[in-house]
């Protein structure tokens, strides 16, 4: 059983389509990435995942176990206010949103200690969130989502604005969360390249989707080729 | 200096220190999340309407006022906060619109009805608050401090959502968190608070209670608790000694401000000092 299942979604803003006939399937453990043109619906697309935004039409159904509740997000740069006061800690600890009062559990404190560790920012957590770097900004909203999900992330071109050494690290800390912990990930990019040297899926959306299924697939293409080839010479 | 210990065994004294105390605690709890969601001019937009509505409700010679006041205001905060997520330049031009046009309504309505012999009088300490907070019964103490303790426990309960609310919308909603319903609340929150603290420093300067010390908070700590802790704290104390201060003579409300923008100074050299 599928943990996500897309029939035939249109996505569109007030009743503009903005792409249309997109269908795929998760499986539990797969890494999928969502490649497309910049303005081709990908965001989009992550919003009508996380029911954040209605598709014109179409299903999106969960299953094997999943509900909207556990599914973890990285926003495509979070517009979060330049002078917001937050600490790392209280940052991550937000993605644990069970429960009323001001005071989080024990379970939630340890379980938001140990994303923070695993993300290697043990040392951060008592600073100001807005002090930090791109690359450390990143990892305290990706141990916030951790601490939403042990199953599905969803993360919204997560390496944008990074310099490439740590957009490597970023790239190498989701691909060890997929393998050893088997959560399932979605990860949106524009960069063809990476995506077909991590994930095991893609799905390139465009005004209609140009194609879904494995990575081996795609390369095979004439667009997958095409565009690996374009992102190639770019470099 | 006796003497001046003398007033503290005033009852009218006594209920203006707890009114105004509670006041300052909820305005500033509550100006945190406003500033950070950048809805300031909301809450003086939304304190011009109340004074509208006290007008209608002096018009119309009501017993309690609150029970026209608090509905219209929470009314428009509600229409407000829902058109104000996506903040344009039109929603701002409309609010301002709707501030004044509230305001110059207001005044109107109570120049042409009111059979008070001072009018002028009257709209002076609805606007500035400067004698309304001396005159408060003990059922407006009543009033205020059931209202003040609703919102307190409301923000406790529900310190968290605000928190993930007021940071990171988006993150919120996607982890199963009814957005709009805390949005609401804010609204209904904001609402209650000005309609509370217009008893304090009249309808004109309550943004400056709910702006400044959120504002001074921010200017030393970098934590989301501390800043909360810090504010509520420095809106306690401006109040308290605005209260003491007025006694000897200037108006209550424009007192308030006062120290409160005397500490905002303070704690903006500390941060450029401490940095
Ligand atoms: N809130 C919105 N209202 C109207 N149109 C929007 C909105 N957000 C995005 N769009 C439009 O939808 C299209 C797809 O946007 P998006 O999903 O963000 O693209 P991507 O993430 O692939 O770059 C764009 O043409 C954009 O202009
Ligand atoms: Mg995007």
């Amino acid at each position: 059983m599928a943990q996500l299942i897309c029939r035939d979604l249109t996505l569109g803003y007030e009743g503009k389509t903005v792409a249309e006939q997109i269908d795929f399937a998760v499986h539990k453990g797969d890494y999928l990435c969502i490649v497309g043109e910049n303005g081709s619906g990908k965001s989009t697309l992550i919003k009508a995942l996380l029911h954040l935004k209605k598709p014109l039409s179409g299903t999106i159904t969960f299953g094997d176990g999943l509900t909207q509740k556990k599914i973890g997000y990285l926003p495509q740069q979070t517009v979060i206010q330049r002078d917001f006061p937050a600490s790392v800690q209280e940052i991550v600890l937000s993605g644990c949103l069970s429960g009323l009062g001001p005071f989080y559990t024990k379970e939630q404190k340890a379980r938001a200690q140990m994303n923070i560790e695993k993300m290697g920012i043990a040392d951060l957590a008592k600073r100001c969130y807005r002090e930090l770097s791109g690359g450390q900004q990143q990892r305290v909203l990706l141990a916030r989502a951790l601490c939403a999900t042990r199953e599905l992330l969803l993360l919204d071109e997560p390496v944008t604005g990074l310099d490439p050494k740590v957009t490597l690290e970023m790239y190498d800390l989701i691909t060890l969360l997929n393998k050893e912990d088997g959560i399932t990930v979605i990860m949106v990019s524009h960069d063809i390249g990476a995506a077909v040297q991590y994930a095991d899926h893609i799905l390139h959306v465009s005004r209609k989707p140009l194609f879904f299924g494995t990575t081996e697939d795609y390369l095979k293409t004439s667009i997958g080729s095409a565009f690996t080839k374009k992102g190639g010479e770019r470099k | 200096m006796s003497t001046f210990l003398h007033y503290f065994s005033y009852p009218f004294v006594q209920y203006a220190l707890i009114v105004g105390v509670l006041i300052a605690l909820c305005s500033s709890l509550l100006g945190v999340t406003l500033v950070l969601k950048r809805f300031s001019f909301i809450g003086d937009g939304l304190s011009h309407v109340a004074f509208g509505a006290l007008a209608i409700a002096t018009v119309l010679q009501l017993t309690n006022e609150m029970l026209l006041i608090l509905p219209i205001t929470m009314a428009t905060a509600i229409l407000l906060l829902r058109t104000g997520q996506k903040a344009h330049i039109k929603g701002d031009a409309s609010l301002a619109m709707l501030s004044v046009g509230a305001l110059a309504l207001g005044y109107l309505l109570m120049n042409v009805f009111s059979e008070s012999a001072n009018i002028s009088g009257d709209v002076c300490s609805t606007l500035f608050g400067s004698t309304s907070i001396l005159t408060l019964g003990t059922e407006d103490v009543w009033l205020c401090g059931i209202m003040s303790v609703i919102v307190i426990l409301l923000f406790l309960m529900f310190y968290r959502q605000i928190f993930s609310v007021t940071f990171d919308e988006d993150f919120a909603a996607a982890t199963g968190v009814r957005t709009n319903l805390y949005n609401l609340l804010i609204a209904v929150i904001t609402a209650i608070v000005i309609v509370v603290a217009m008893n304090l420093v009249g309808s004109l300067l309550i943004s400056a209670l709910v702006i400044f010390p959120a504002l001074s908070a921010m200017r030393i700590f970098k934590n989301f608790k501390a800043v909360i802790l810090c504010s509520a704290v420095i809106s306690v104390l401006a109040a308290a000694l605005g209260i003491i201060l007025s006694i000897m003579g200037p108006p209550i409300g424009s007192t308030i401000v006062a120290v409160n923008i005397g500490i905002f100074f303070v704690f903006s050299l500390i941060g450029r000092i401490k940095k």
